[in-house]
């Protein structure tokens, strides 16, 4: 894989839309425009991209990749990533409609992720932290071997930098194509935080739309602080297997941020353009408290 | 407890329950039957009896030698499967059981308590002595019946349940008991009374919990190891498994709904999943598998349970030898290694 500055990152991400794109687009009425997939408003792409990628009509978060993520949140160019080189292995030969090593390398391909994760240390106000940023596109953020091992290996990192610790969730849960072990990853990353909870570093969740099913039921719900952007879905068990289970409608807004808050799982539900400055100041304060 | 081991025998001795692939033994059971019924009339069929019975236990070992994942899991989840209680009751001494979270409620789902493990073995320069090792016990609970499942929400706990049990096992480290801990969930229960009152954030801080418990713990997969729900109690030093029972990630059904579109793909979700013994211990998510009886746990509880309690001894001498320190460490280290990847 080769690997990629967030720099140039962005830079080559420019090029492309610049070479591929002004014909194209006017061709494709699909590309520039996007309806809202909350409001149903049909909005000028360029307008959700200047606007972080919200929906300037209602407000709707659109999901986010890990690097545009990185590039919006924290400092520009503090980014460095580690353990880059880490793929996923198919060890139970899993095919369902595909082969999940199929799955794996169109992911990477789509994506240009390794997995469904990046770690690193950055900084956000020019403070040191060690960060995990997941990223839905690749297999719907699942969490495998790799997840797992890269969320252990970004807390110890932490422990031995003394660095606080921010993670992004943005994952379906577990990735069932790795069986029992993807399980065992929640067991794994738990131990990790627990590690960095003893030395007292502190840590802090974001989770994003979706967070459910075991990344929720691990590190996502683990945070020193737990904050979400607005309406994301988050939970333990997916809403649909919830219906069948109790063959009713769920209420409206169920298991969305909001609805998280009120019942006191998450301590902030920030938006997206207001989330920076909200890190800043939170991790300003752990600065502060260090002894 | 006296009546909770009356209605145990009734459950477990009267009226068999077959599954499908067992079929062949129910001709000889009835036969049995019959030959019961006519040597009370004068006549002594005994020998013909044991004949039988020993036909029957030929066989019962041929099918079970040879199970597929489906049929192993139909074993896991049979309604005569021994419980939490039962075992509770028949590998300790004195088990009483506690309850409730101290928050919310008492979830009849998830059941915990103290007990004596008798006759633990210690050597010293003196000698060897006995003595009477206190534990605390914490299991999912299934039902015997549909009325009793109902009660029980077939095992599956909601997150008042994995606060009790987060409660007794930070109850078990202040007073330096051990941790024996019984897995048989379909999983946690998705309701919506459980998102509200937070299942991931219940399931979440007692595997960051469990991480560092300071005192020795053993998980035994007893029946039905559902995903999150089973893991929610189940990150021992020491994970045991009864030999049909099954860890999965998903059942057999939701998988072949979710990832094969057809959940009448479960078989076949089940093989490639490997969620039986064998296969879970080929790649150490556990550590030993416990045999059970000819034709399942439920064909003799006492026999299960004794075997349980052999292994239960044996990892226990081994842990006791650990310091609380270095006992976290050995859980990390366990659940540190676990996953399979690629890095150049």
């Amino acid at each position: 894989m080769p690997k990629l500055s967030l720099h140039n990152w962005f830079q080559k991400k420019k090029e492309n839309k610049e070479a591929e794109n002004p014909n194209e687009k006017l061709d494709i009425p699909g590309n520039l425009w996007i309806k809202c997939t909350k409001c149903r408003a049909a909005i000028f792409n360029k307008e959700i991209e200047a606007n972080q990628k919200v929906c300037p009509k209602c407000g709707f978060h659109f999901k986010l990749s890990a690097h545009e993520r990185i590039a919006l949140i924290l400092d520009r160019g503090s980014f460095k990533e580690i353990s880059t080189t880490m793929r996923s292995k198919d060890f139970l030969n899993f095919v369902d409609s595909a082969p999940y090593s199929q799955r794996i390398l169109r992911s990477q391909e789509k994506t240009g992720l390794s997995d469904a994760i990046v770690i690193g240390e950055a900084s956000i106000g020019k403070i040191a932290i060690g960060c995990g940023v997941m990223d839905f596109s690749f297999m719907g953020g699942s969490m495998g071997s790799v997840v797992g091992e890269k969320i252990t290996r970004i807390c110890e990192y932490c422990i031995d930098k003394k660095l606080p610790l921010i993670i992004f969730s943005s994952s379906g849960g577990a990735r069932m194509q790795e069986g029992i072990m993807s399980l065992m990853q929640m067991a794994k990353t738990s131990s990790a935080l627990s590690r960095l909870r003893e030395i007292g570093i502190p840590y802090i969740s974001v989770m994003t739309n979706p967070t459910t099913g075991g990344t929720t039921a691990s590190f996502a719900m683990l945070g020193d602080l737990n904050i979400a952007e607005p309406d994301a879905l988050i939970g333990f068990a997916g809403p649909r297997v919830i219906e069948q289970t109790i063959r009713q409608k769920l209420p409206p807004g169920f298991q969305r941020s909001e609805f998280l808050k009120e019942h006191g799982m998450v301590d902030i539900v920030c938006e997206r353009s207001k989330m920076r400055d909200l890190l800043i100041k939170i991790f300003a304060f752990f600065v502060n408290t260090r002894k | 407890m006296t009546m909770e081991k009356t209605e145990q025998k009734h459950n477990s001795q009267n009226k068999k329950i077959f599954l499908e692939f067992e079929k062949p033994l129910i001709e000889l059971y009835k036969k049995i039957e019959d030959l019961r019924k006519t040597s009370g009339a004068g006549l002594d069929m005994a020998e013909e009896i044991r004949m039988l019975e020993k036909r029957i236990k030929t066989l019962q070992r041929d099918i079970f030698s040879k199970l597929t994942p489906i049929q192993v899991v139909q074993v896991a989840r049979h309604i005569k499967r021994p419980s939490t209680l039962d075992l509770a009751n028949l590998i300790f001494e004195d088990f009483t059981e506690l309850h409730g979270d101290r928050n919310f409620a008492d979830d009849p789902a998830l059941v915990g308590g103290i007990a004596k493990l008798s006759d633990c073995r210690k050597s010293s320069p003196l000698g060897e002595t006995f003595f009477d090792q206190p534990v605390v016990v914490i299991g999912h609970q299934k039902g015997k019946s549909t009325k009793e499942n109902i009660a029980r929400n077939f095992g599956m706990a909601h997150p008042e349940g994995y606060r009790k049990a987060l409660r007794l096992m930070r109850f078990a480290e202040r007073f330096n008991a051990p941790i024996i801990s019984f897995i048989d969930t379909p999983g946690a229960f998705p309701g919506l009374g459980a998102e509200e009152r937070g299942q991931a954030e219940a399931i979440a801080k007692n595997l960051r919990s469990m991480a560092g418990l300071s005192v020795p713990f053993i998980s035994i997969i007893s029946g039905e190891g559902g995903s999150g729900g089973a893991l929610g109690i189940g990150m021992g030093n020491r994970v045991l498994i009864l030999e049909f029972s099954i860890y999965s990630v998903i059942s057999p059904e939701g998988c072949a709904s979710i990832l094969f579109r057809d959940a009448k793909k479960a078989p076949h979700a089940a093989e490639v999943s490997k969620i039986t013994a064998p296969d879970l211990l080929e790649i150490n998510v556990v550590d030993e598998i416990i045999k059970e009886p000819v034709g399942g746990a439920h064909n003799s509880y006492e026999e299960t349970a004794k075997n349980i309690k052999t292994a239960i001894y044996k990892h226990l001498a081994e842990l006791s030898k650990l310091s609380p320190r270095e006992l976290i460490a050995d859980r990390y280290r366990k659940y540190r290694s676990m996953g399979f990847f690629i890095e150049d």
